[in-house]
């Protein structure tokens, strides 16, 4: 079987717990439509009027007692949901306390900013985290409402601007975990996509070491031209590069970008062809983008893509 | 037949009618509840049919992955406008237009209290309408931020098109029509009842209409005054909503939905009186527990309006608030499950005449109680974590919505078209209707609920090709073409039986409220002789004076 994703594939404890109540509820919801089904089908067969059955039925105007059985029957059936609701919600999404951020999330229209402020690593859109530990993730918007949502992981939570939320994350296996914006947020909201990816400590820690290197800047070759172009063109007033001037936060900060799997939130793979179509016209792989088509001619798109594969 | 009817006096004054041979002016300058009731069904007709045709340019878009029909600008036009033409411009005004034309006859009045306020309000919805869809002619087109319209992304800068405006302007127009006919309708029911018909004697529909029509003149200030703010924002720079200026982002989400969800029980309830007639009819026997579904749609008024941040439960209000709205919305569940068990318990013992009316009724008590279980289970917070946003809401609210609403509609026309044209609709053809509807409507929904479950978002173009999403959304694809089949042969059927129809008669369904004893269609002044009320059934008893439903009735 392969694997359906969502509730079908809870990953994480806090998913199995909401999956468990999911099953519960639809244990409830099975039973009351099968009795409501199976009272229509009588009906339909017992009580249909017989062709030149003209006599009016027995006319029966109501029984009180019936009325409270099924007033009271129901009440007791949403305590029961109730209280099992309470139990979920304190196991799965306990409040954080004043905890400091294991990770903070930042939405932009249509792109996830990451921030792990315990090891001062800035990326976009992939989610890198250790096994089995479960992480406080502070979110938080610059501009519109995302949602922040890894069906197999862990509940959804909003990223409001102007008001910051917490929420839980953790993975039980190791693997990479799909996720999206779950709010409307505008032209690409289809497009604004995360990845969880979830390695054992040492392959985390090792990701961590990665992230804090701050790549040199390439001196000759294709490479160098790239770096040039990049401070020269429009580039730098979007991205952050480490180590060079470029440190504005509009658009991904673009250090480690050759590590990453996908380019532009999950539109494209992340290969150097995929990056030169993305870089020759990004309006065509994700139209009402914030980056523009540049204009670049093929040999300053190969330049700057030789440049961004060269930072490691 | 009326001459069997015992005399009593006409009771409302006459009203000055225009002739009906002056042709369309007879219509467009109109104060009759009946003409203007038809002009309701009409206009929310064409706006059913555009707003179909906006679902299935979505349905298009989304019947393979990554596919291209579309701009990601054009479908977020398609889905705004779907589900505003739907809900505002669709449910709400034919359920309001079934109630304008349809309670005066009920209660045995000669027209709505206001007949000059009621013109106001459907000309204030269709010009509202008309001035929503306007906006598809500026330059970047329609409104593109949802129904819900959340802001700041309605707001500037993240919004500079000139749909949103045309929007907000549109609906608070029909918004001031709707509170002005609920308050007519109240008025109307509290005041022009004819001698006999207590409060405990009106039909079920019209007392569903009553509560709707609290609802309306409640809910529906709320969400004017925040489309006030939200003008006030767009145009003249202000910043109710503008969290980078001092707004707050989820206020609007607490006035939205302050509305929305006292919206859904709008959309409901009248349906649920229309299910409320139908049911017994064609049992052949009263409606069981006559009081408790009454009580129990007070009820459902008063929790309505305690249950709005259910659709919040992700912005993250915190634990006790969750826990509240998340008690209040489930026990919604305990007065709408009497309304299912009287229903079912009417139909029970009964001698069922399965017309198509009554093939919608049945249908509905199924496909509204899947809509309003998988309501029960969302209502539970941590459940709604992770099914919301995703394409189970979508299947859930169309249950609700389209399994309940437009099935009761449908049901509703069937019962009532003779009444109102004097012609039988083609039995044969509304079969055809019913089936493709029932299996145009599942096909197209019920995977919906597994497409969320697997973690498939609302309201995206597009999507990646994971295992099976493409094959679950073209299925969802076919089915709503299906459903599109199904309203052609709807319309077919209006067609024909409006030129080729049986001869109804006064009373085909061999009905018992007031509507059924005048002529079909009736006379401008409704009733020449309204009849005797001494009960919930006023024509049952007097075809059988021998058993009438109160025995010890005095006449009044």
């Amino acid at each position: 079987m392969e694997n359906l994703g969502g509730l079908f594939n809870p990953s994480s404890p806090q998913l199995e717990t909401m999956a468990g109540l999911t099953y519960y509820m639809i244990g409830v919801a099975v039973i009351i439509l099968a009795i409501i089904v199976i009272a229509v089908t009588i009906i339909i067969i017992r009580f249909r009027k017989k062709p030149g059955d003209d006599v009016e039925p027995y006319q029966e105007f109501g029984s009180l007692k019936l009325e409270v059985v099924w007033t009271i029957i129901p009440l007791g059936i949403v305590a029961v949901l109730f209280l099992l609701t309470c139990n979920t919600m304190r196991a799965v999404s306990p409040p954080a306390g004043d905890k400091e951020a294991d990770l903070v999330v930042i939405g932009h229209q249509w792109w996830w900013e990451l921030r792990y402020p315990k090891y001062g690593i800035i990326t976009a859109n992939e989610v890198h985290l250790p096994v089995g530990k479960n992480l406080l993730v502070r979110l938080e918007s610059i501009d519109v409402i995302h949602d922040f949502w890894v069906p197999e992981l862990a509940r959804k939570m909003d990223l409001v601007p102007g008001h910051p939320n917490y929420m839980w994350l953790i993975a039980s296996e190791p693997g990479v975990y799909l996720g999206a914006c779950a709010e409307f947020c505008g032209d690409q909201h289809a497009n604004m996509r995360i990845r969880i990816i979830a390695q054992e400590e040492d392959e985390f820690n090792e990701w961590v070491k990665q992230q804090q290197v701050i790549p040199s800047t390439p001196t000759s070759g294709q490479a160098a031209e790239g770096a040039q172009l990049f401070q020269d063109m429009a580039c730098m007033n979007c991205h952050t590069i480490f180590g060079t001037p470029a440190a504005a936060r509009v658009g991904p900060n673009l250090t480690h970008l050759s590590d990453r799997q996908t380019i532009g939130a999950g539109v494209l793979t992340n290969t150097p062809e995929n990056l030169t179509k993305w870089l020759t016209n990004p309006q065509k792989y994700k139209p009402g983008a914030y980056m523009p088509n540049m204009k670049l001619s093929n040999s300053e798109v190969k330049s700057i893509v030789a440049y961004l594969e060269a930072l490691k | 037949m009326s001459s069997r009817f015992p005399l009593v006096p006409e009771n409302a004054e006459s009203l000055p009618t225009l002739n009906e041979s002056e042709g369309m002016l007879s219509w467009v300058a109109s104060i009759d509840h009946k003409q203007i009731g038809i002009m309701y069904l009409i206009c929310t007709a064409v706006f059913f049919f555009i707003g179909g045709i906006e679902a299935l340019l979505m349905r298009v878009q989304l019947a393979q992955p990554e596919n291209h029909f579309l701009s990601p600008e054009v479908y977020n036009q398609m889905f705004t406008m779907h589900g505003t033409t739907m809900i505002f411009l669709v449910a709400m005004p034919f359920l309001i237009g079934a109630g304008v034309y349809l309670v005066p006859l009920m209660i045995g009045a000669r027209d709505m209290a206001f007949p000059r306020l009621n013109a106001l309000s459907f000309w204030l919805f269709l010009f509202g309408g008309i001035l929503v869809y306007y906006s598809f002619l500026t330059q970047s087109g329609a409104s593109d931020v949802g129904w819900f319209a959340y802001s700041p992304l309605s707001e500037k800068p993240f919004s500079l098109n000139k749909g949103p405006t045309y929007w907000a302007l549109g609906l608070l127009a029909a918004g001031i029509g709707s509170i002005a006919s609920g308050l007519n309708n109240i008025i109307t029911i509290f005041t022009l009842r004819t001698p006999g018909m207590t409060l405990r004697r009106v039909p079920l529909f019209v007392w569903m209409i009553l509560v709707t029509s609290f609802l309306i003149i409640i809910a529906m200030p709320i969400i004017g005054s925040a489309f006030a703010m939200m003008l006030i924002d767009r145009l003249l720079g202000a910043a109710f909503f503008t969290p980078a200026h001092g707004g707050s982002a989820i206020l609007w989400q607490h006035f939205f939905w302050g509305f929305g969800h006292p919206e859904v029980y709008i959309l409901v309830l009248p349906a649920f009186g229309i299910i409320s007639e139908v049911i017994p009819v064609f049992s052949r026997k009263p409606i069981y527990g006559y009081a408790f579904v009454a009580g129990s749609t007070v009820a459902i008024g008063l929790l309505s309006f305690g249950v709005w941040a259910h659709h919040m439960f992700a912005v993250g209000l915190g634990n006790v608030a969750n826990a509240f709205f998340a008690l209040v919305s489930m026990l919604i569940a305990v007065p709408t499950g009497i309304k299912i068990f009287n229903w079912v318990a009417t139909m029970w013992g009964g001698k069922i005449h399965f017309a198509t009316p009554m093939l919608f009724a049945t249908a509905f008590i199924i496909e509204f109680v899947i809509g309003g279980l998988t309501g029960v289970a969302i209502a539970s917070a941590p459940l709604d974590w992770t099914v919301t946003d995703s394409y189970f809401i979508v299947a859930h609210f169309h249950y609700t919505i389209f399994g309940g609403t437009v099935f009761a509609i449908f049901a509703g026309i069937y019962y009532w078209f003779p009444k109102i044209t004097g012609r039988m609709m083609s039995e044969t053809l509304g079969k055809w209707h019913f089936w493709l509807t029932i299996v145009g409507f599942n096909m197209t929904f019920f995977i919906q609920h597994f497409l969320g479950v697997m973690g498939m978002p609302r309201r995206t173009y597009t999507y990646h090709d994971l295992p099976y999403w493409g094959s679950m959304n073209l299925l969802s694809t076919i089915g709503a073409f299906i459903l599109a089949i199904s309203v052609i042969v709807f319309i077919l059927n209006v067609i024909v039986s409006l030129r080729k129809g049986n001869v109804a008669g006064d009373n085909p369904w061999n009905a018992w409220t007031l509507e059924w004893a005048t002529s079909s269609p009736p006379p401008v002044h409704n009733f020449d002789l309204v009849p005797p009320v001494r009960g919930r059934r006023p024509l049952w008893d007097l075809a059988h004076p021998d058993m009438p439903d109160e025995p010890n009735a005095k006449i009044v």
